[in-house]
């Protein structure tokens, strides 16, 4: 129970045993979903990094004006890769591995729906993700060295036909993320059958975490918006290797086409990518601020709202196209609505706090940077789909800053909460609050000095994927200042490494909850015994823990 | 820690959704997802082919083919009508009569291919409808071809003396597949063979 | 090697002749001189105007709760009380965000219409733009000229009350993308798209292809040159002339095409009538080479042919293995085709 201080006082736990072929085969066998779980979120941690790192070199390179840190080709792919790996290889198994690991012991159940499906689901994901790798030793087919891809995370034809892209380094970005895709389908599967399945005793939908509905609306999400991107991707294979003309301009087939079929999968993918965000917040903003969340059916209503109306708002990533005026207003007014729920969800988390106990923790200062990042990335969105702007906007810095606020500061900042929140669920081990305050203000002081100035670079007409520029434009010391923030968030990125290793071996006892929080997975050991739960629970309101420790003021009382 | 419970009003009888039904189902809408992008392009680009053959001049109604997919549907629902009360032989005869359906409209469709391709010079590279052609009818082809492979997996061990009453639910499971790929099929036949002709 | 392109670029630097007018080399677009281009800045004002008001609003609220709500030290430890929503409350923040909604919705409906659907007026300019990876071809058809890289047009005015650009592409998906002369747009193989500016200033004015479209799309680079009506109508004259045939430059001139130069390249009433590459006609009445590159000097111009692929890595115009002897030749000749 709560006492003078966080985190709570519990009984120490003895260390495991280690065994090193049980380490293999527990985790190479494994059907357990918090071990896949883990698996997923660890590999996720790695692409993230090589990604980062790619960034780095990126950021050097436009450090100055006709830089020759790197040649145009090197700088192509690594723009390339750095995209296609945060979207498919950091962004999706992240996904996958928070709702595996969590959504069980947040409903009472023992595993999830499928568990030899979540094994499989892993591994396709990390073949897919080794194949796209692999072009770096192959993509140059048999007439030259290994080469990347390099036509861009969303590879628009006919860069991609067979005329533009020779060698193979474009086959191994189609099949890499197709395999990758049938991983991420595999997950959703699992999530919506456990989901609605293996809810425990009393737990009503209407009563399940609100972490729990967001992964599953983002689950049903994935299951809708990823075959567009397959089918493409199917259609660019028969393109480049039967003779088929789905893209090919000089055949009579459509280079829009692509995109159209691109940014069906890819505008719903990207509110694929911040759900989990707005999962944790949703969890974790409560239990800090001592209140539950404030407007529950409001929040599980304006996530459905905005599920649904991503699927029909992906033209407004083709402004400039040329389509009719009439298309172009359709896409500018779904675009602006889909502002209202996220709107809506802004202020119930503010409201959350409001007229509560703000507990600073290492967790709640990311979900609060969060909040302000996550304003302005959907306030430029906003610009951004006031159409004839973004006739200036688009395919601009503006634009790499705005998708970057949303997935560093939206998406990045709410895994790093996650992580912070149930670290010590999942270890049993606290984190370093210490340490965790420094990574947080390095990289939330590093993220800002990198991506705010690329806002204005674009207001002074930079485009994007550009390996270098003139002297003279009016974008050199903005650029530097870029670059610059990239070191800060390095060396917040060392500190948290360091944090995570430090804790595993020396972290304090977390016991079974350490912040004195309220839904199911506070009720059981950290870690979980392979069984999840002792007995299996029964429910009576969102927030079972509360009335186990409020028996005079339960919430079911108030539903 | 104890097990949770709480004094809350009682629940009578506590029911979730079986989740094979939401597995399945869920297969069948991303699946969905799938084909209608194919069916998307096939109608983007109809009447946009540069040069023929042309649907007019090469499509004929698939009606035999379309006769034998739709009643294997009608033969698998005998089939799990007679596994459900036990009446093995006739699971048995059912259930191998609608691999057989499956089977010749395989062999339809194959058969239809080959004439286009070897008499009316109509392949994936020719023009725009081969590219959508091939393509959509070759997925759903394909569907079928995986539903036959576990259909004949249930037939055959149920030869080989496993009791498939044992397993109705996956069994129903299946035949829901089953059922989705016939219902691909009417997609398929208005797209292809009513509207792009 | 690429040392050297960088001390050609800063060294010429010094030496570019200001004949084109005032250069606006920061491409800001909230200084756009064109009517489209001031319809875009006037909702983009809208825009920045609401959500910066937005902004405040919220990011004030959130201080402000952070700040009064924050746990102080001598907190009894009490559980605040436990608020579970209000339906007045969400009614208000939804219904609230949907009327701002609405409104910037009727002012983007409305300049949408009008800068898309404007129509060509008779006596418009009319030039048709072909993007190739990584150089820009301009097509004057009422004057049979044909150009590259830098597009000139006539300030608005009587004569010419605006131009209307057709945007073509010979390979894969470009931008078209002038910051100051108004919003981009993209230039897509088999498709042909339009877009209309009325510049009301002279001057040189900047862009950049905007659409990612490989190796060198970093370095396809556009300048406007907007031009009084009467310098505009003497540079197509000039345009419109034949090549000049300097009669003491009649080896040079053999020679050049006799190399493989004439396979890409087009020099009007020559027998150079390559079309895949820039026409090269009356090359130096151009200010840059290689699309924005690098100036057009007579030393740029021989580095440019004697090793494109130093200057531009990955460009379409190979090394020709010249000797030193036929690069002055072959320099000398096109330094004369003014």
């Amino acid at each position: 129970m709560a006492t003078a201080e966080y985190p709570l006082e519990q009984p120490r736990r003895k260390p495991r045993e280690f065994s090193i072929s049980q380490a293999f085969s527990g985790w190479v066998e494994t059907v357990d979903h918090k071990r896949l779980g883990l698996m997923y979120m660890v590999t996720a941690l790695v692409f993230l990094l090589v990604a980062g790192v790619m960034a780095t070199l990126m950021r050097i390179q436009l450090a100055v004006p006709n830089n020759h840190f790197l040649p145009p080709d090197t700088y192509n792919r690594l723009f390339t890769m750095h995209g296609t790996t945060m979207v498919f290889l950091v962004g999706m198994p992240i996904i996958a591995g928070m709702s595996n690991y969590l959504i069980p012991i947040m409903i009472g159940a023992r595993d999830m729906a499928f568990p030899r499906l979540n094994a499989f689901g892993y591994w396709v994901f990390l073949f897919g993700g080794i194949l796209l790798y692999l072009s770096y030793l192959g993509g140059g087919g048999l007439s030259g060295a290994g080469s990347a891809p390099d036509v861009g995370w969303f590879a628009y034809a006919p860069l991609t036909s067979q005329a533009f892209s020779r060698g193979h380094a474009t086959d191994y970005w189609t099949l890499g993320i197709l395999v990758a895709g049938v991983g991420s389908i595999a997950s959703s599967i699992n999530v919506i059958a456990t989901t609605l399945s293996m809810r425990c005793k009393g737990m009503t939908l209407a009563r399940m975490p609100i972490f729990v509905w967001v992964m599953l609306v983002d689950a049903w999400l994935i299951l809708i918006c990823i075959p567009p991107l397959s089918a493409a991707q199917f259609m660019l294979l028969a393109d480049r290797y039967l003779g088929a003309s789905f893209f090919n301009t000089q055949a009579g087939g459509s280079a829009v086409l692509w995109q159209h079929f691109f940014w069906i999968f890819g505008h719903p993918e990207v509110y694929v990518l911040i759900f989990p965000a707005f999962a944790t917040l949703s969890e974790v903003i409560p239990v800090f601020s001592r209140k539950p969340i404030f407007g529950r059916s409001a929040m599980v209503a304006a996530v459905v709202a905005i599920g649904f109306i991503s699927t029909g708002v992906w033209a407004h990533h083709m402004f400039t196209v040329g389509m009719t005026s009439v298309a172009n207003i359709f896409f500018a007014v779904a675009t602006l609505l889909i502002a209202v729920p996220t709107g809506i969800k802004i202020f119930n988390w503010a409201a959350t706090m409001y007229g509560g106990k703000i507990r600073f923790s290492t967790a709640m200062l990311f979900c609060v940077a969060f909040l302000f990042q996550f304003l302005v990335a959907g306030l430029t969105g906003v610009m951004l789909g006031v159409a004839p702007f973004d006739w200036q906007l688009t395919d601009s810095y503006f634009v790499v800053a705005h998708f970057h606020f949303t997935l560093v500061g939206g998406f990045v900042f709410g895994v790093f909460a996650a992580i912070y929140y149930w670290f010590p669920k999942v270890s049993g081990r606290l984190m370093s609050e210490k340490l965790g305050k420094w990574h947080f203000w390095l990289f939330c002081i590093g993220f800002n000095v990198t991506f705010v100035p690329q806002h204005f670079l674009g207001f002074m007409g930079m485009p994007r994927r550009i390996y270098t520029y003139a002297p003279g434009r009016g974008w050199d010391g903005l650029n530097m200042l870029s670059t610059i923030g990239v070191a800060i968030q390095a060396a917040a990125i060392l500190i948290f490494a360091w944090n995570v290793i430090r804790s595993l071996v020396h972290g304090a006892a977390a016991g079974d909850d350490p912040w004195d929080a309220w839904t199911l997975e506070w009720t059981t050991t950290s870690p979980p015994p392979e069984y999840n739960f002792e007995t299996l629970p029964e429910v009576g309101s969102a927030r079972p823990l509360w009335d186990l420790k409020h028996p005079d003021d339960p919430d079911w009382k108030y539903e | 820690m104890a097990s949770i419970t709480t004094t809350p009003p009682q629940i009578a009888e506590w029911k979730t959704p079986d989740r094979g039904t939401v597995g399945i189902i869920s297969l069948i809408i991303t699946e969905s997802s799938l084909f209608m992008i194919f069916v998307i392009a096939y109608l983007f680009y109809i009447g946009k082919s540069i040069n023929g053959p042309y649907p007019k001049d090469v499509l004929e109604f698939p009606w035999w083919a379309s006769i034998c997919l739709f009643s294997s549907s009608g033969t698998i629902v005998l089939a799990e009508h007679a596994l459900k009360h036990g009446k093995m032989g006739v699971f048995k005869g059912w259930w191998g009569l609608t691999i057989l359906l499956g089977l010749e409209f395989i062999h339809q469709t194959a058969a239809e291919w080959y004439h286009l391709i070897y008499v009316d010079n109509l392949r994936i590279s020719t023009n725009l409808f081969g590219t959508t052609f091939y393509m959509l009818v070759g997925l759903h082809a394909t569907h079928v071809i995986v539903g036959l492979v576990f259909l004949l997996i249930v037939f055959i061990v149920t030869m080989m003396g496993f009791p498939a009453q044992t397993q109705i639910r996956r069994i129903t499971f299946l035949s829901w597949y089953w059922h989705f790929v016939d219902a691909i099929w009417v997609v398929v036949l208005t797209t292809v063979y009513i509207i792009g002709r | 090697m690429k040392a050297g392109y960088l001390t050609l670029a800063l060294a010429a630097a010094q030496t570019l002749p200001a004949a084109d007018g005032k250069e606006h080399n920061i491409a800001n677009i909230f200084k756009p001189v064109t009517t489209p281009g001031t319809q875009i800045l006037d909702i983009a004002t809208l825009a920045l105007a609401v959500t910066g008001v937005i902004f405040v609003i919220v990011a004030g609220l959130l201080i402000y709760i952070l700040v009064r709500f924050r746990r102080r030290p001598d907190d009894d430890r009490q559980e605040p009380p436990q608020v579970y929503g209000s339906t007045q409350i969400e009614a208000a923040w939804t219904v609230l965000p949907i009327l701002i909604v609405f409104v910037l919705l009727m002012v983007t409906a409305r300049v949408i219409s009008g800068v898309e659907d404007a129509k060509p007026r008779s006596n418009a300019l009319k030039a048709t733009i072909v993007g190739h990876q990584w150089w820009w071809e301009i097509q004057y058809p009422k004057y049979g000229i044909v150009t590259a890289n830098e597009l000139h047009i006539p300030v608005a005015g009587p004569q010419h009350l605006a131009t209307f650009l057709t945007l073509e592409s010979a390979d894969v998906a470009h931008s078209f993308w002038i910051p100051q002369l108004g919003g981009k747009m993209d230039v897509i193989p088999n498709r042909n798209n339009k877009m209309w500016m009325d510049p009301k200033e002279t001057g040189v004015f900047f862009g950049n292809c905007a659409e990612y479209c490989g190796t060198q799309h970093a370095n396809m680079l556009i300048r406007v040159i907007v031009q009084p009506n009467d310098e505009f109508m003497k540079w197509v004259a000039s345009e419109q002339a034949p090549a000049v045939n300097d009669a003491s430059l009649a080896p040079q001139r053999e020679l050049f095409e006799s190399l493989s130069c004439v396979n890409c390249h087009t020099v009007r009433g020559t027998p150079a009538k390559g079309t895949f590459g820039p026409d090269l006609t009356h090359l130096m009445s151009r200010r840059m080479l290689a699309s924005g590159m690098i100036p057009n000097t007579r030393e740029n111009l021989r580095e440019w042919i004697k090793d494109p692929q130093t200057i531009k890595p990955g460009c379409q115009m190979p090394d020709m293995q010249l000797t030193s002897a036929q690069l002055d030749a072959v320099t000398a000749y096109l330094s004369s085709l003014k």
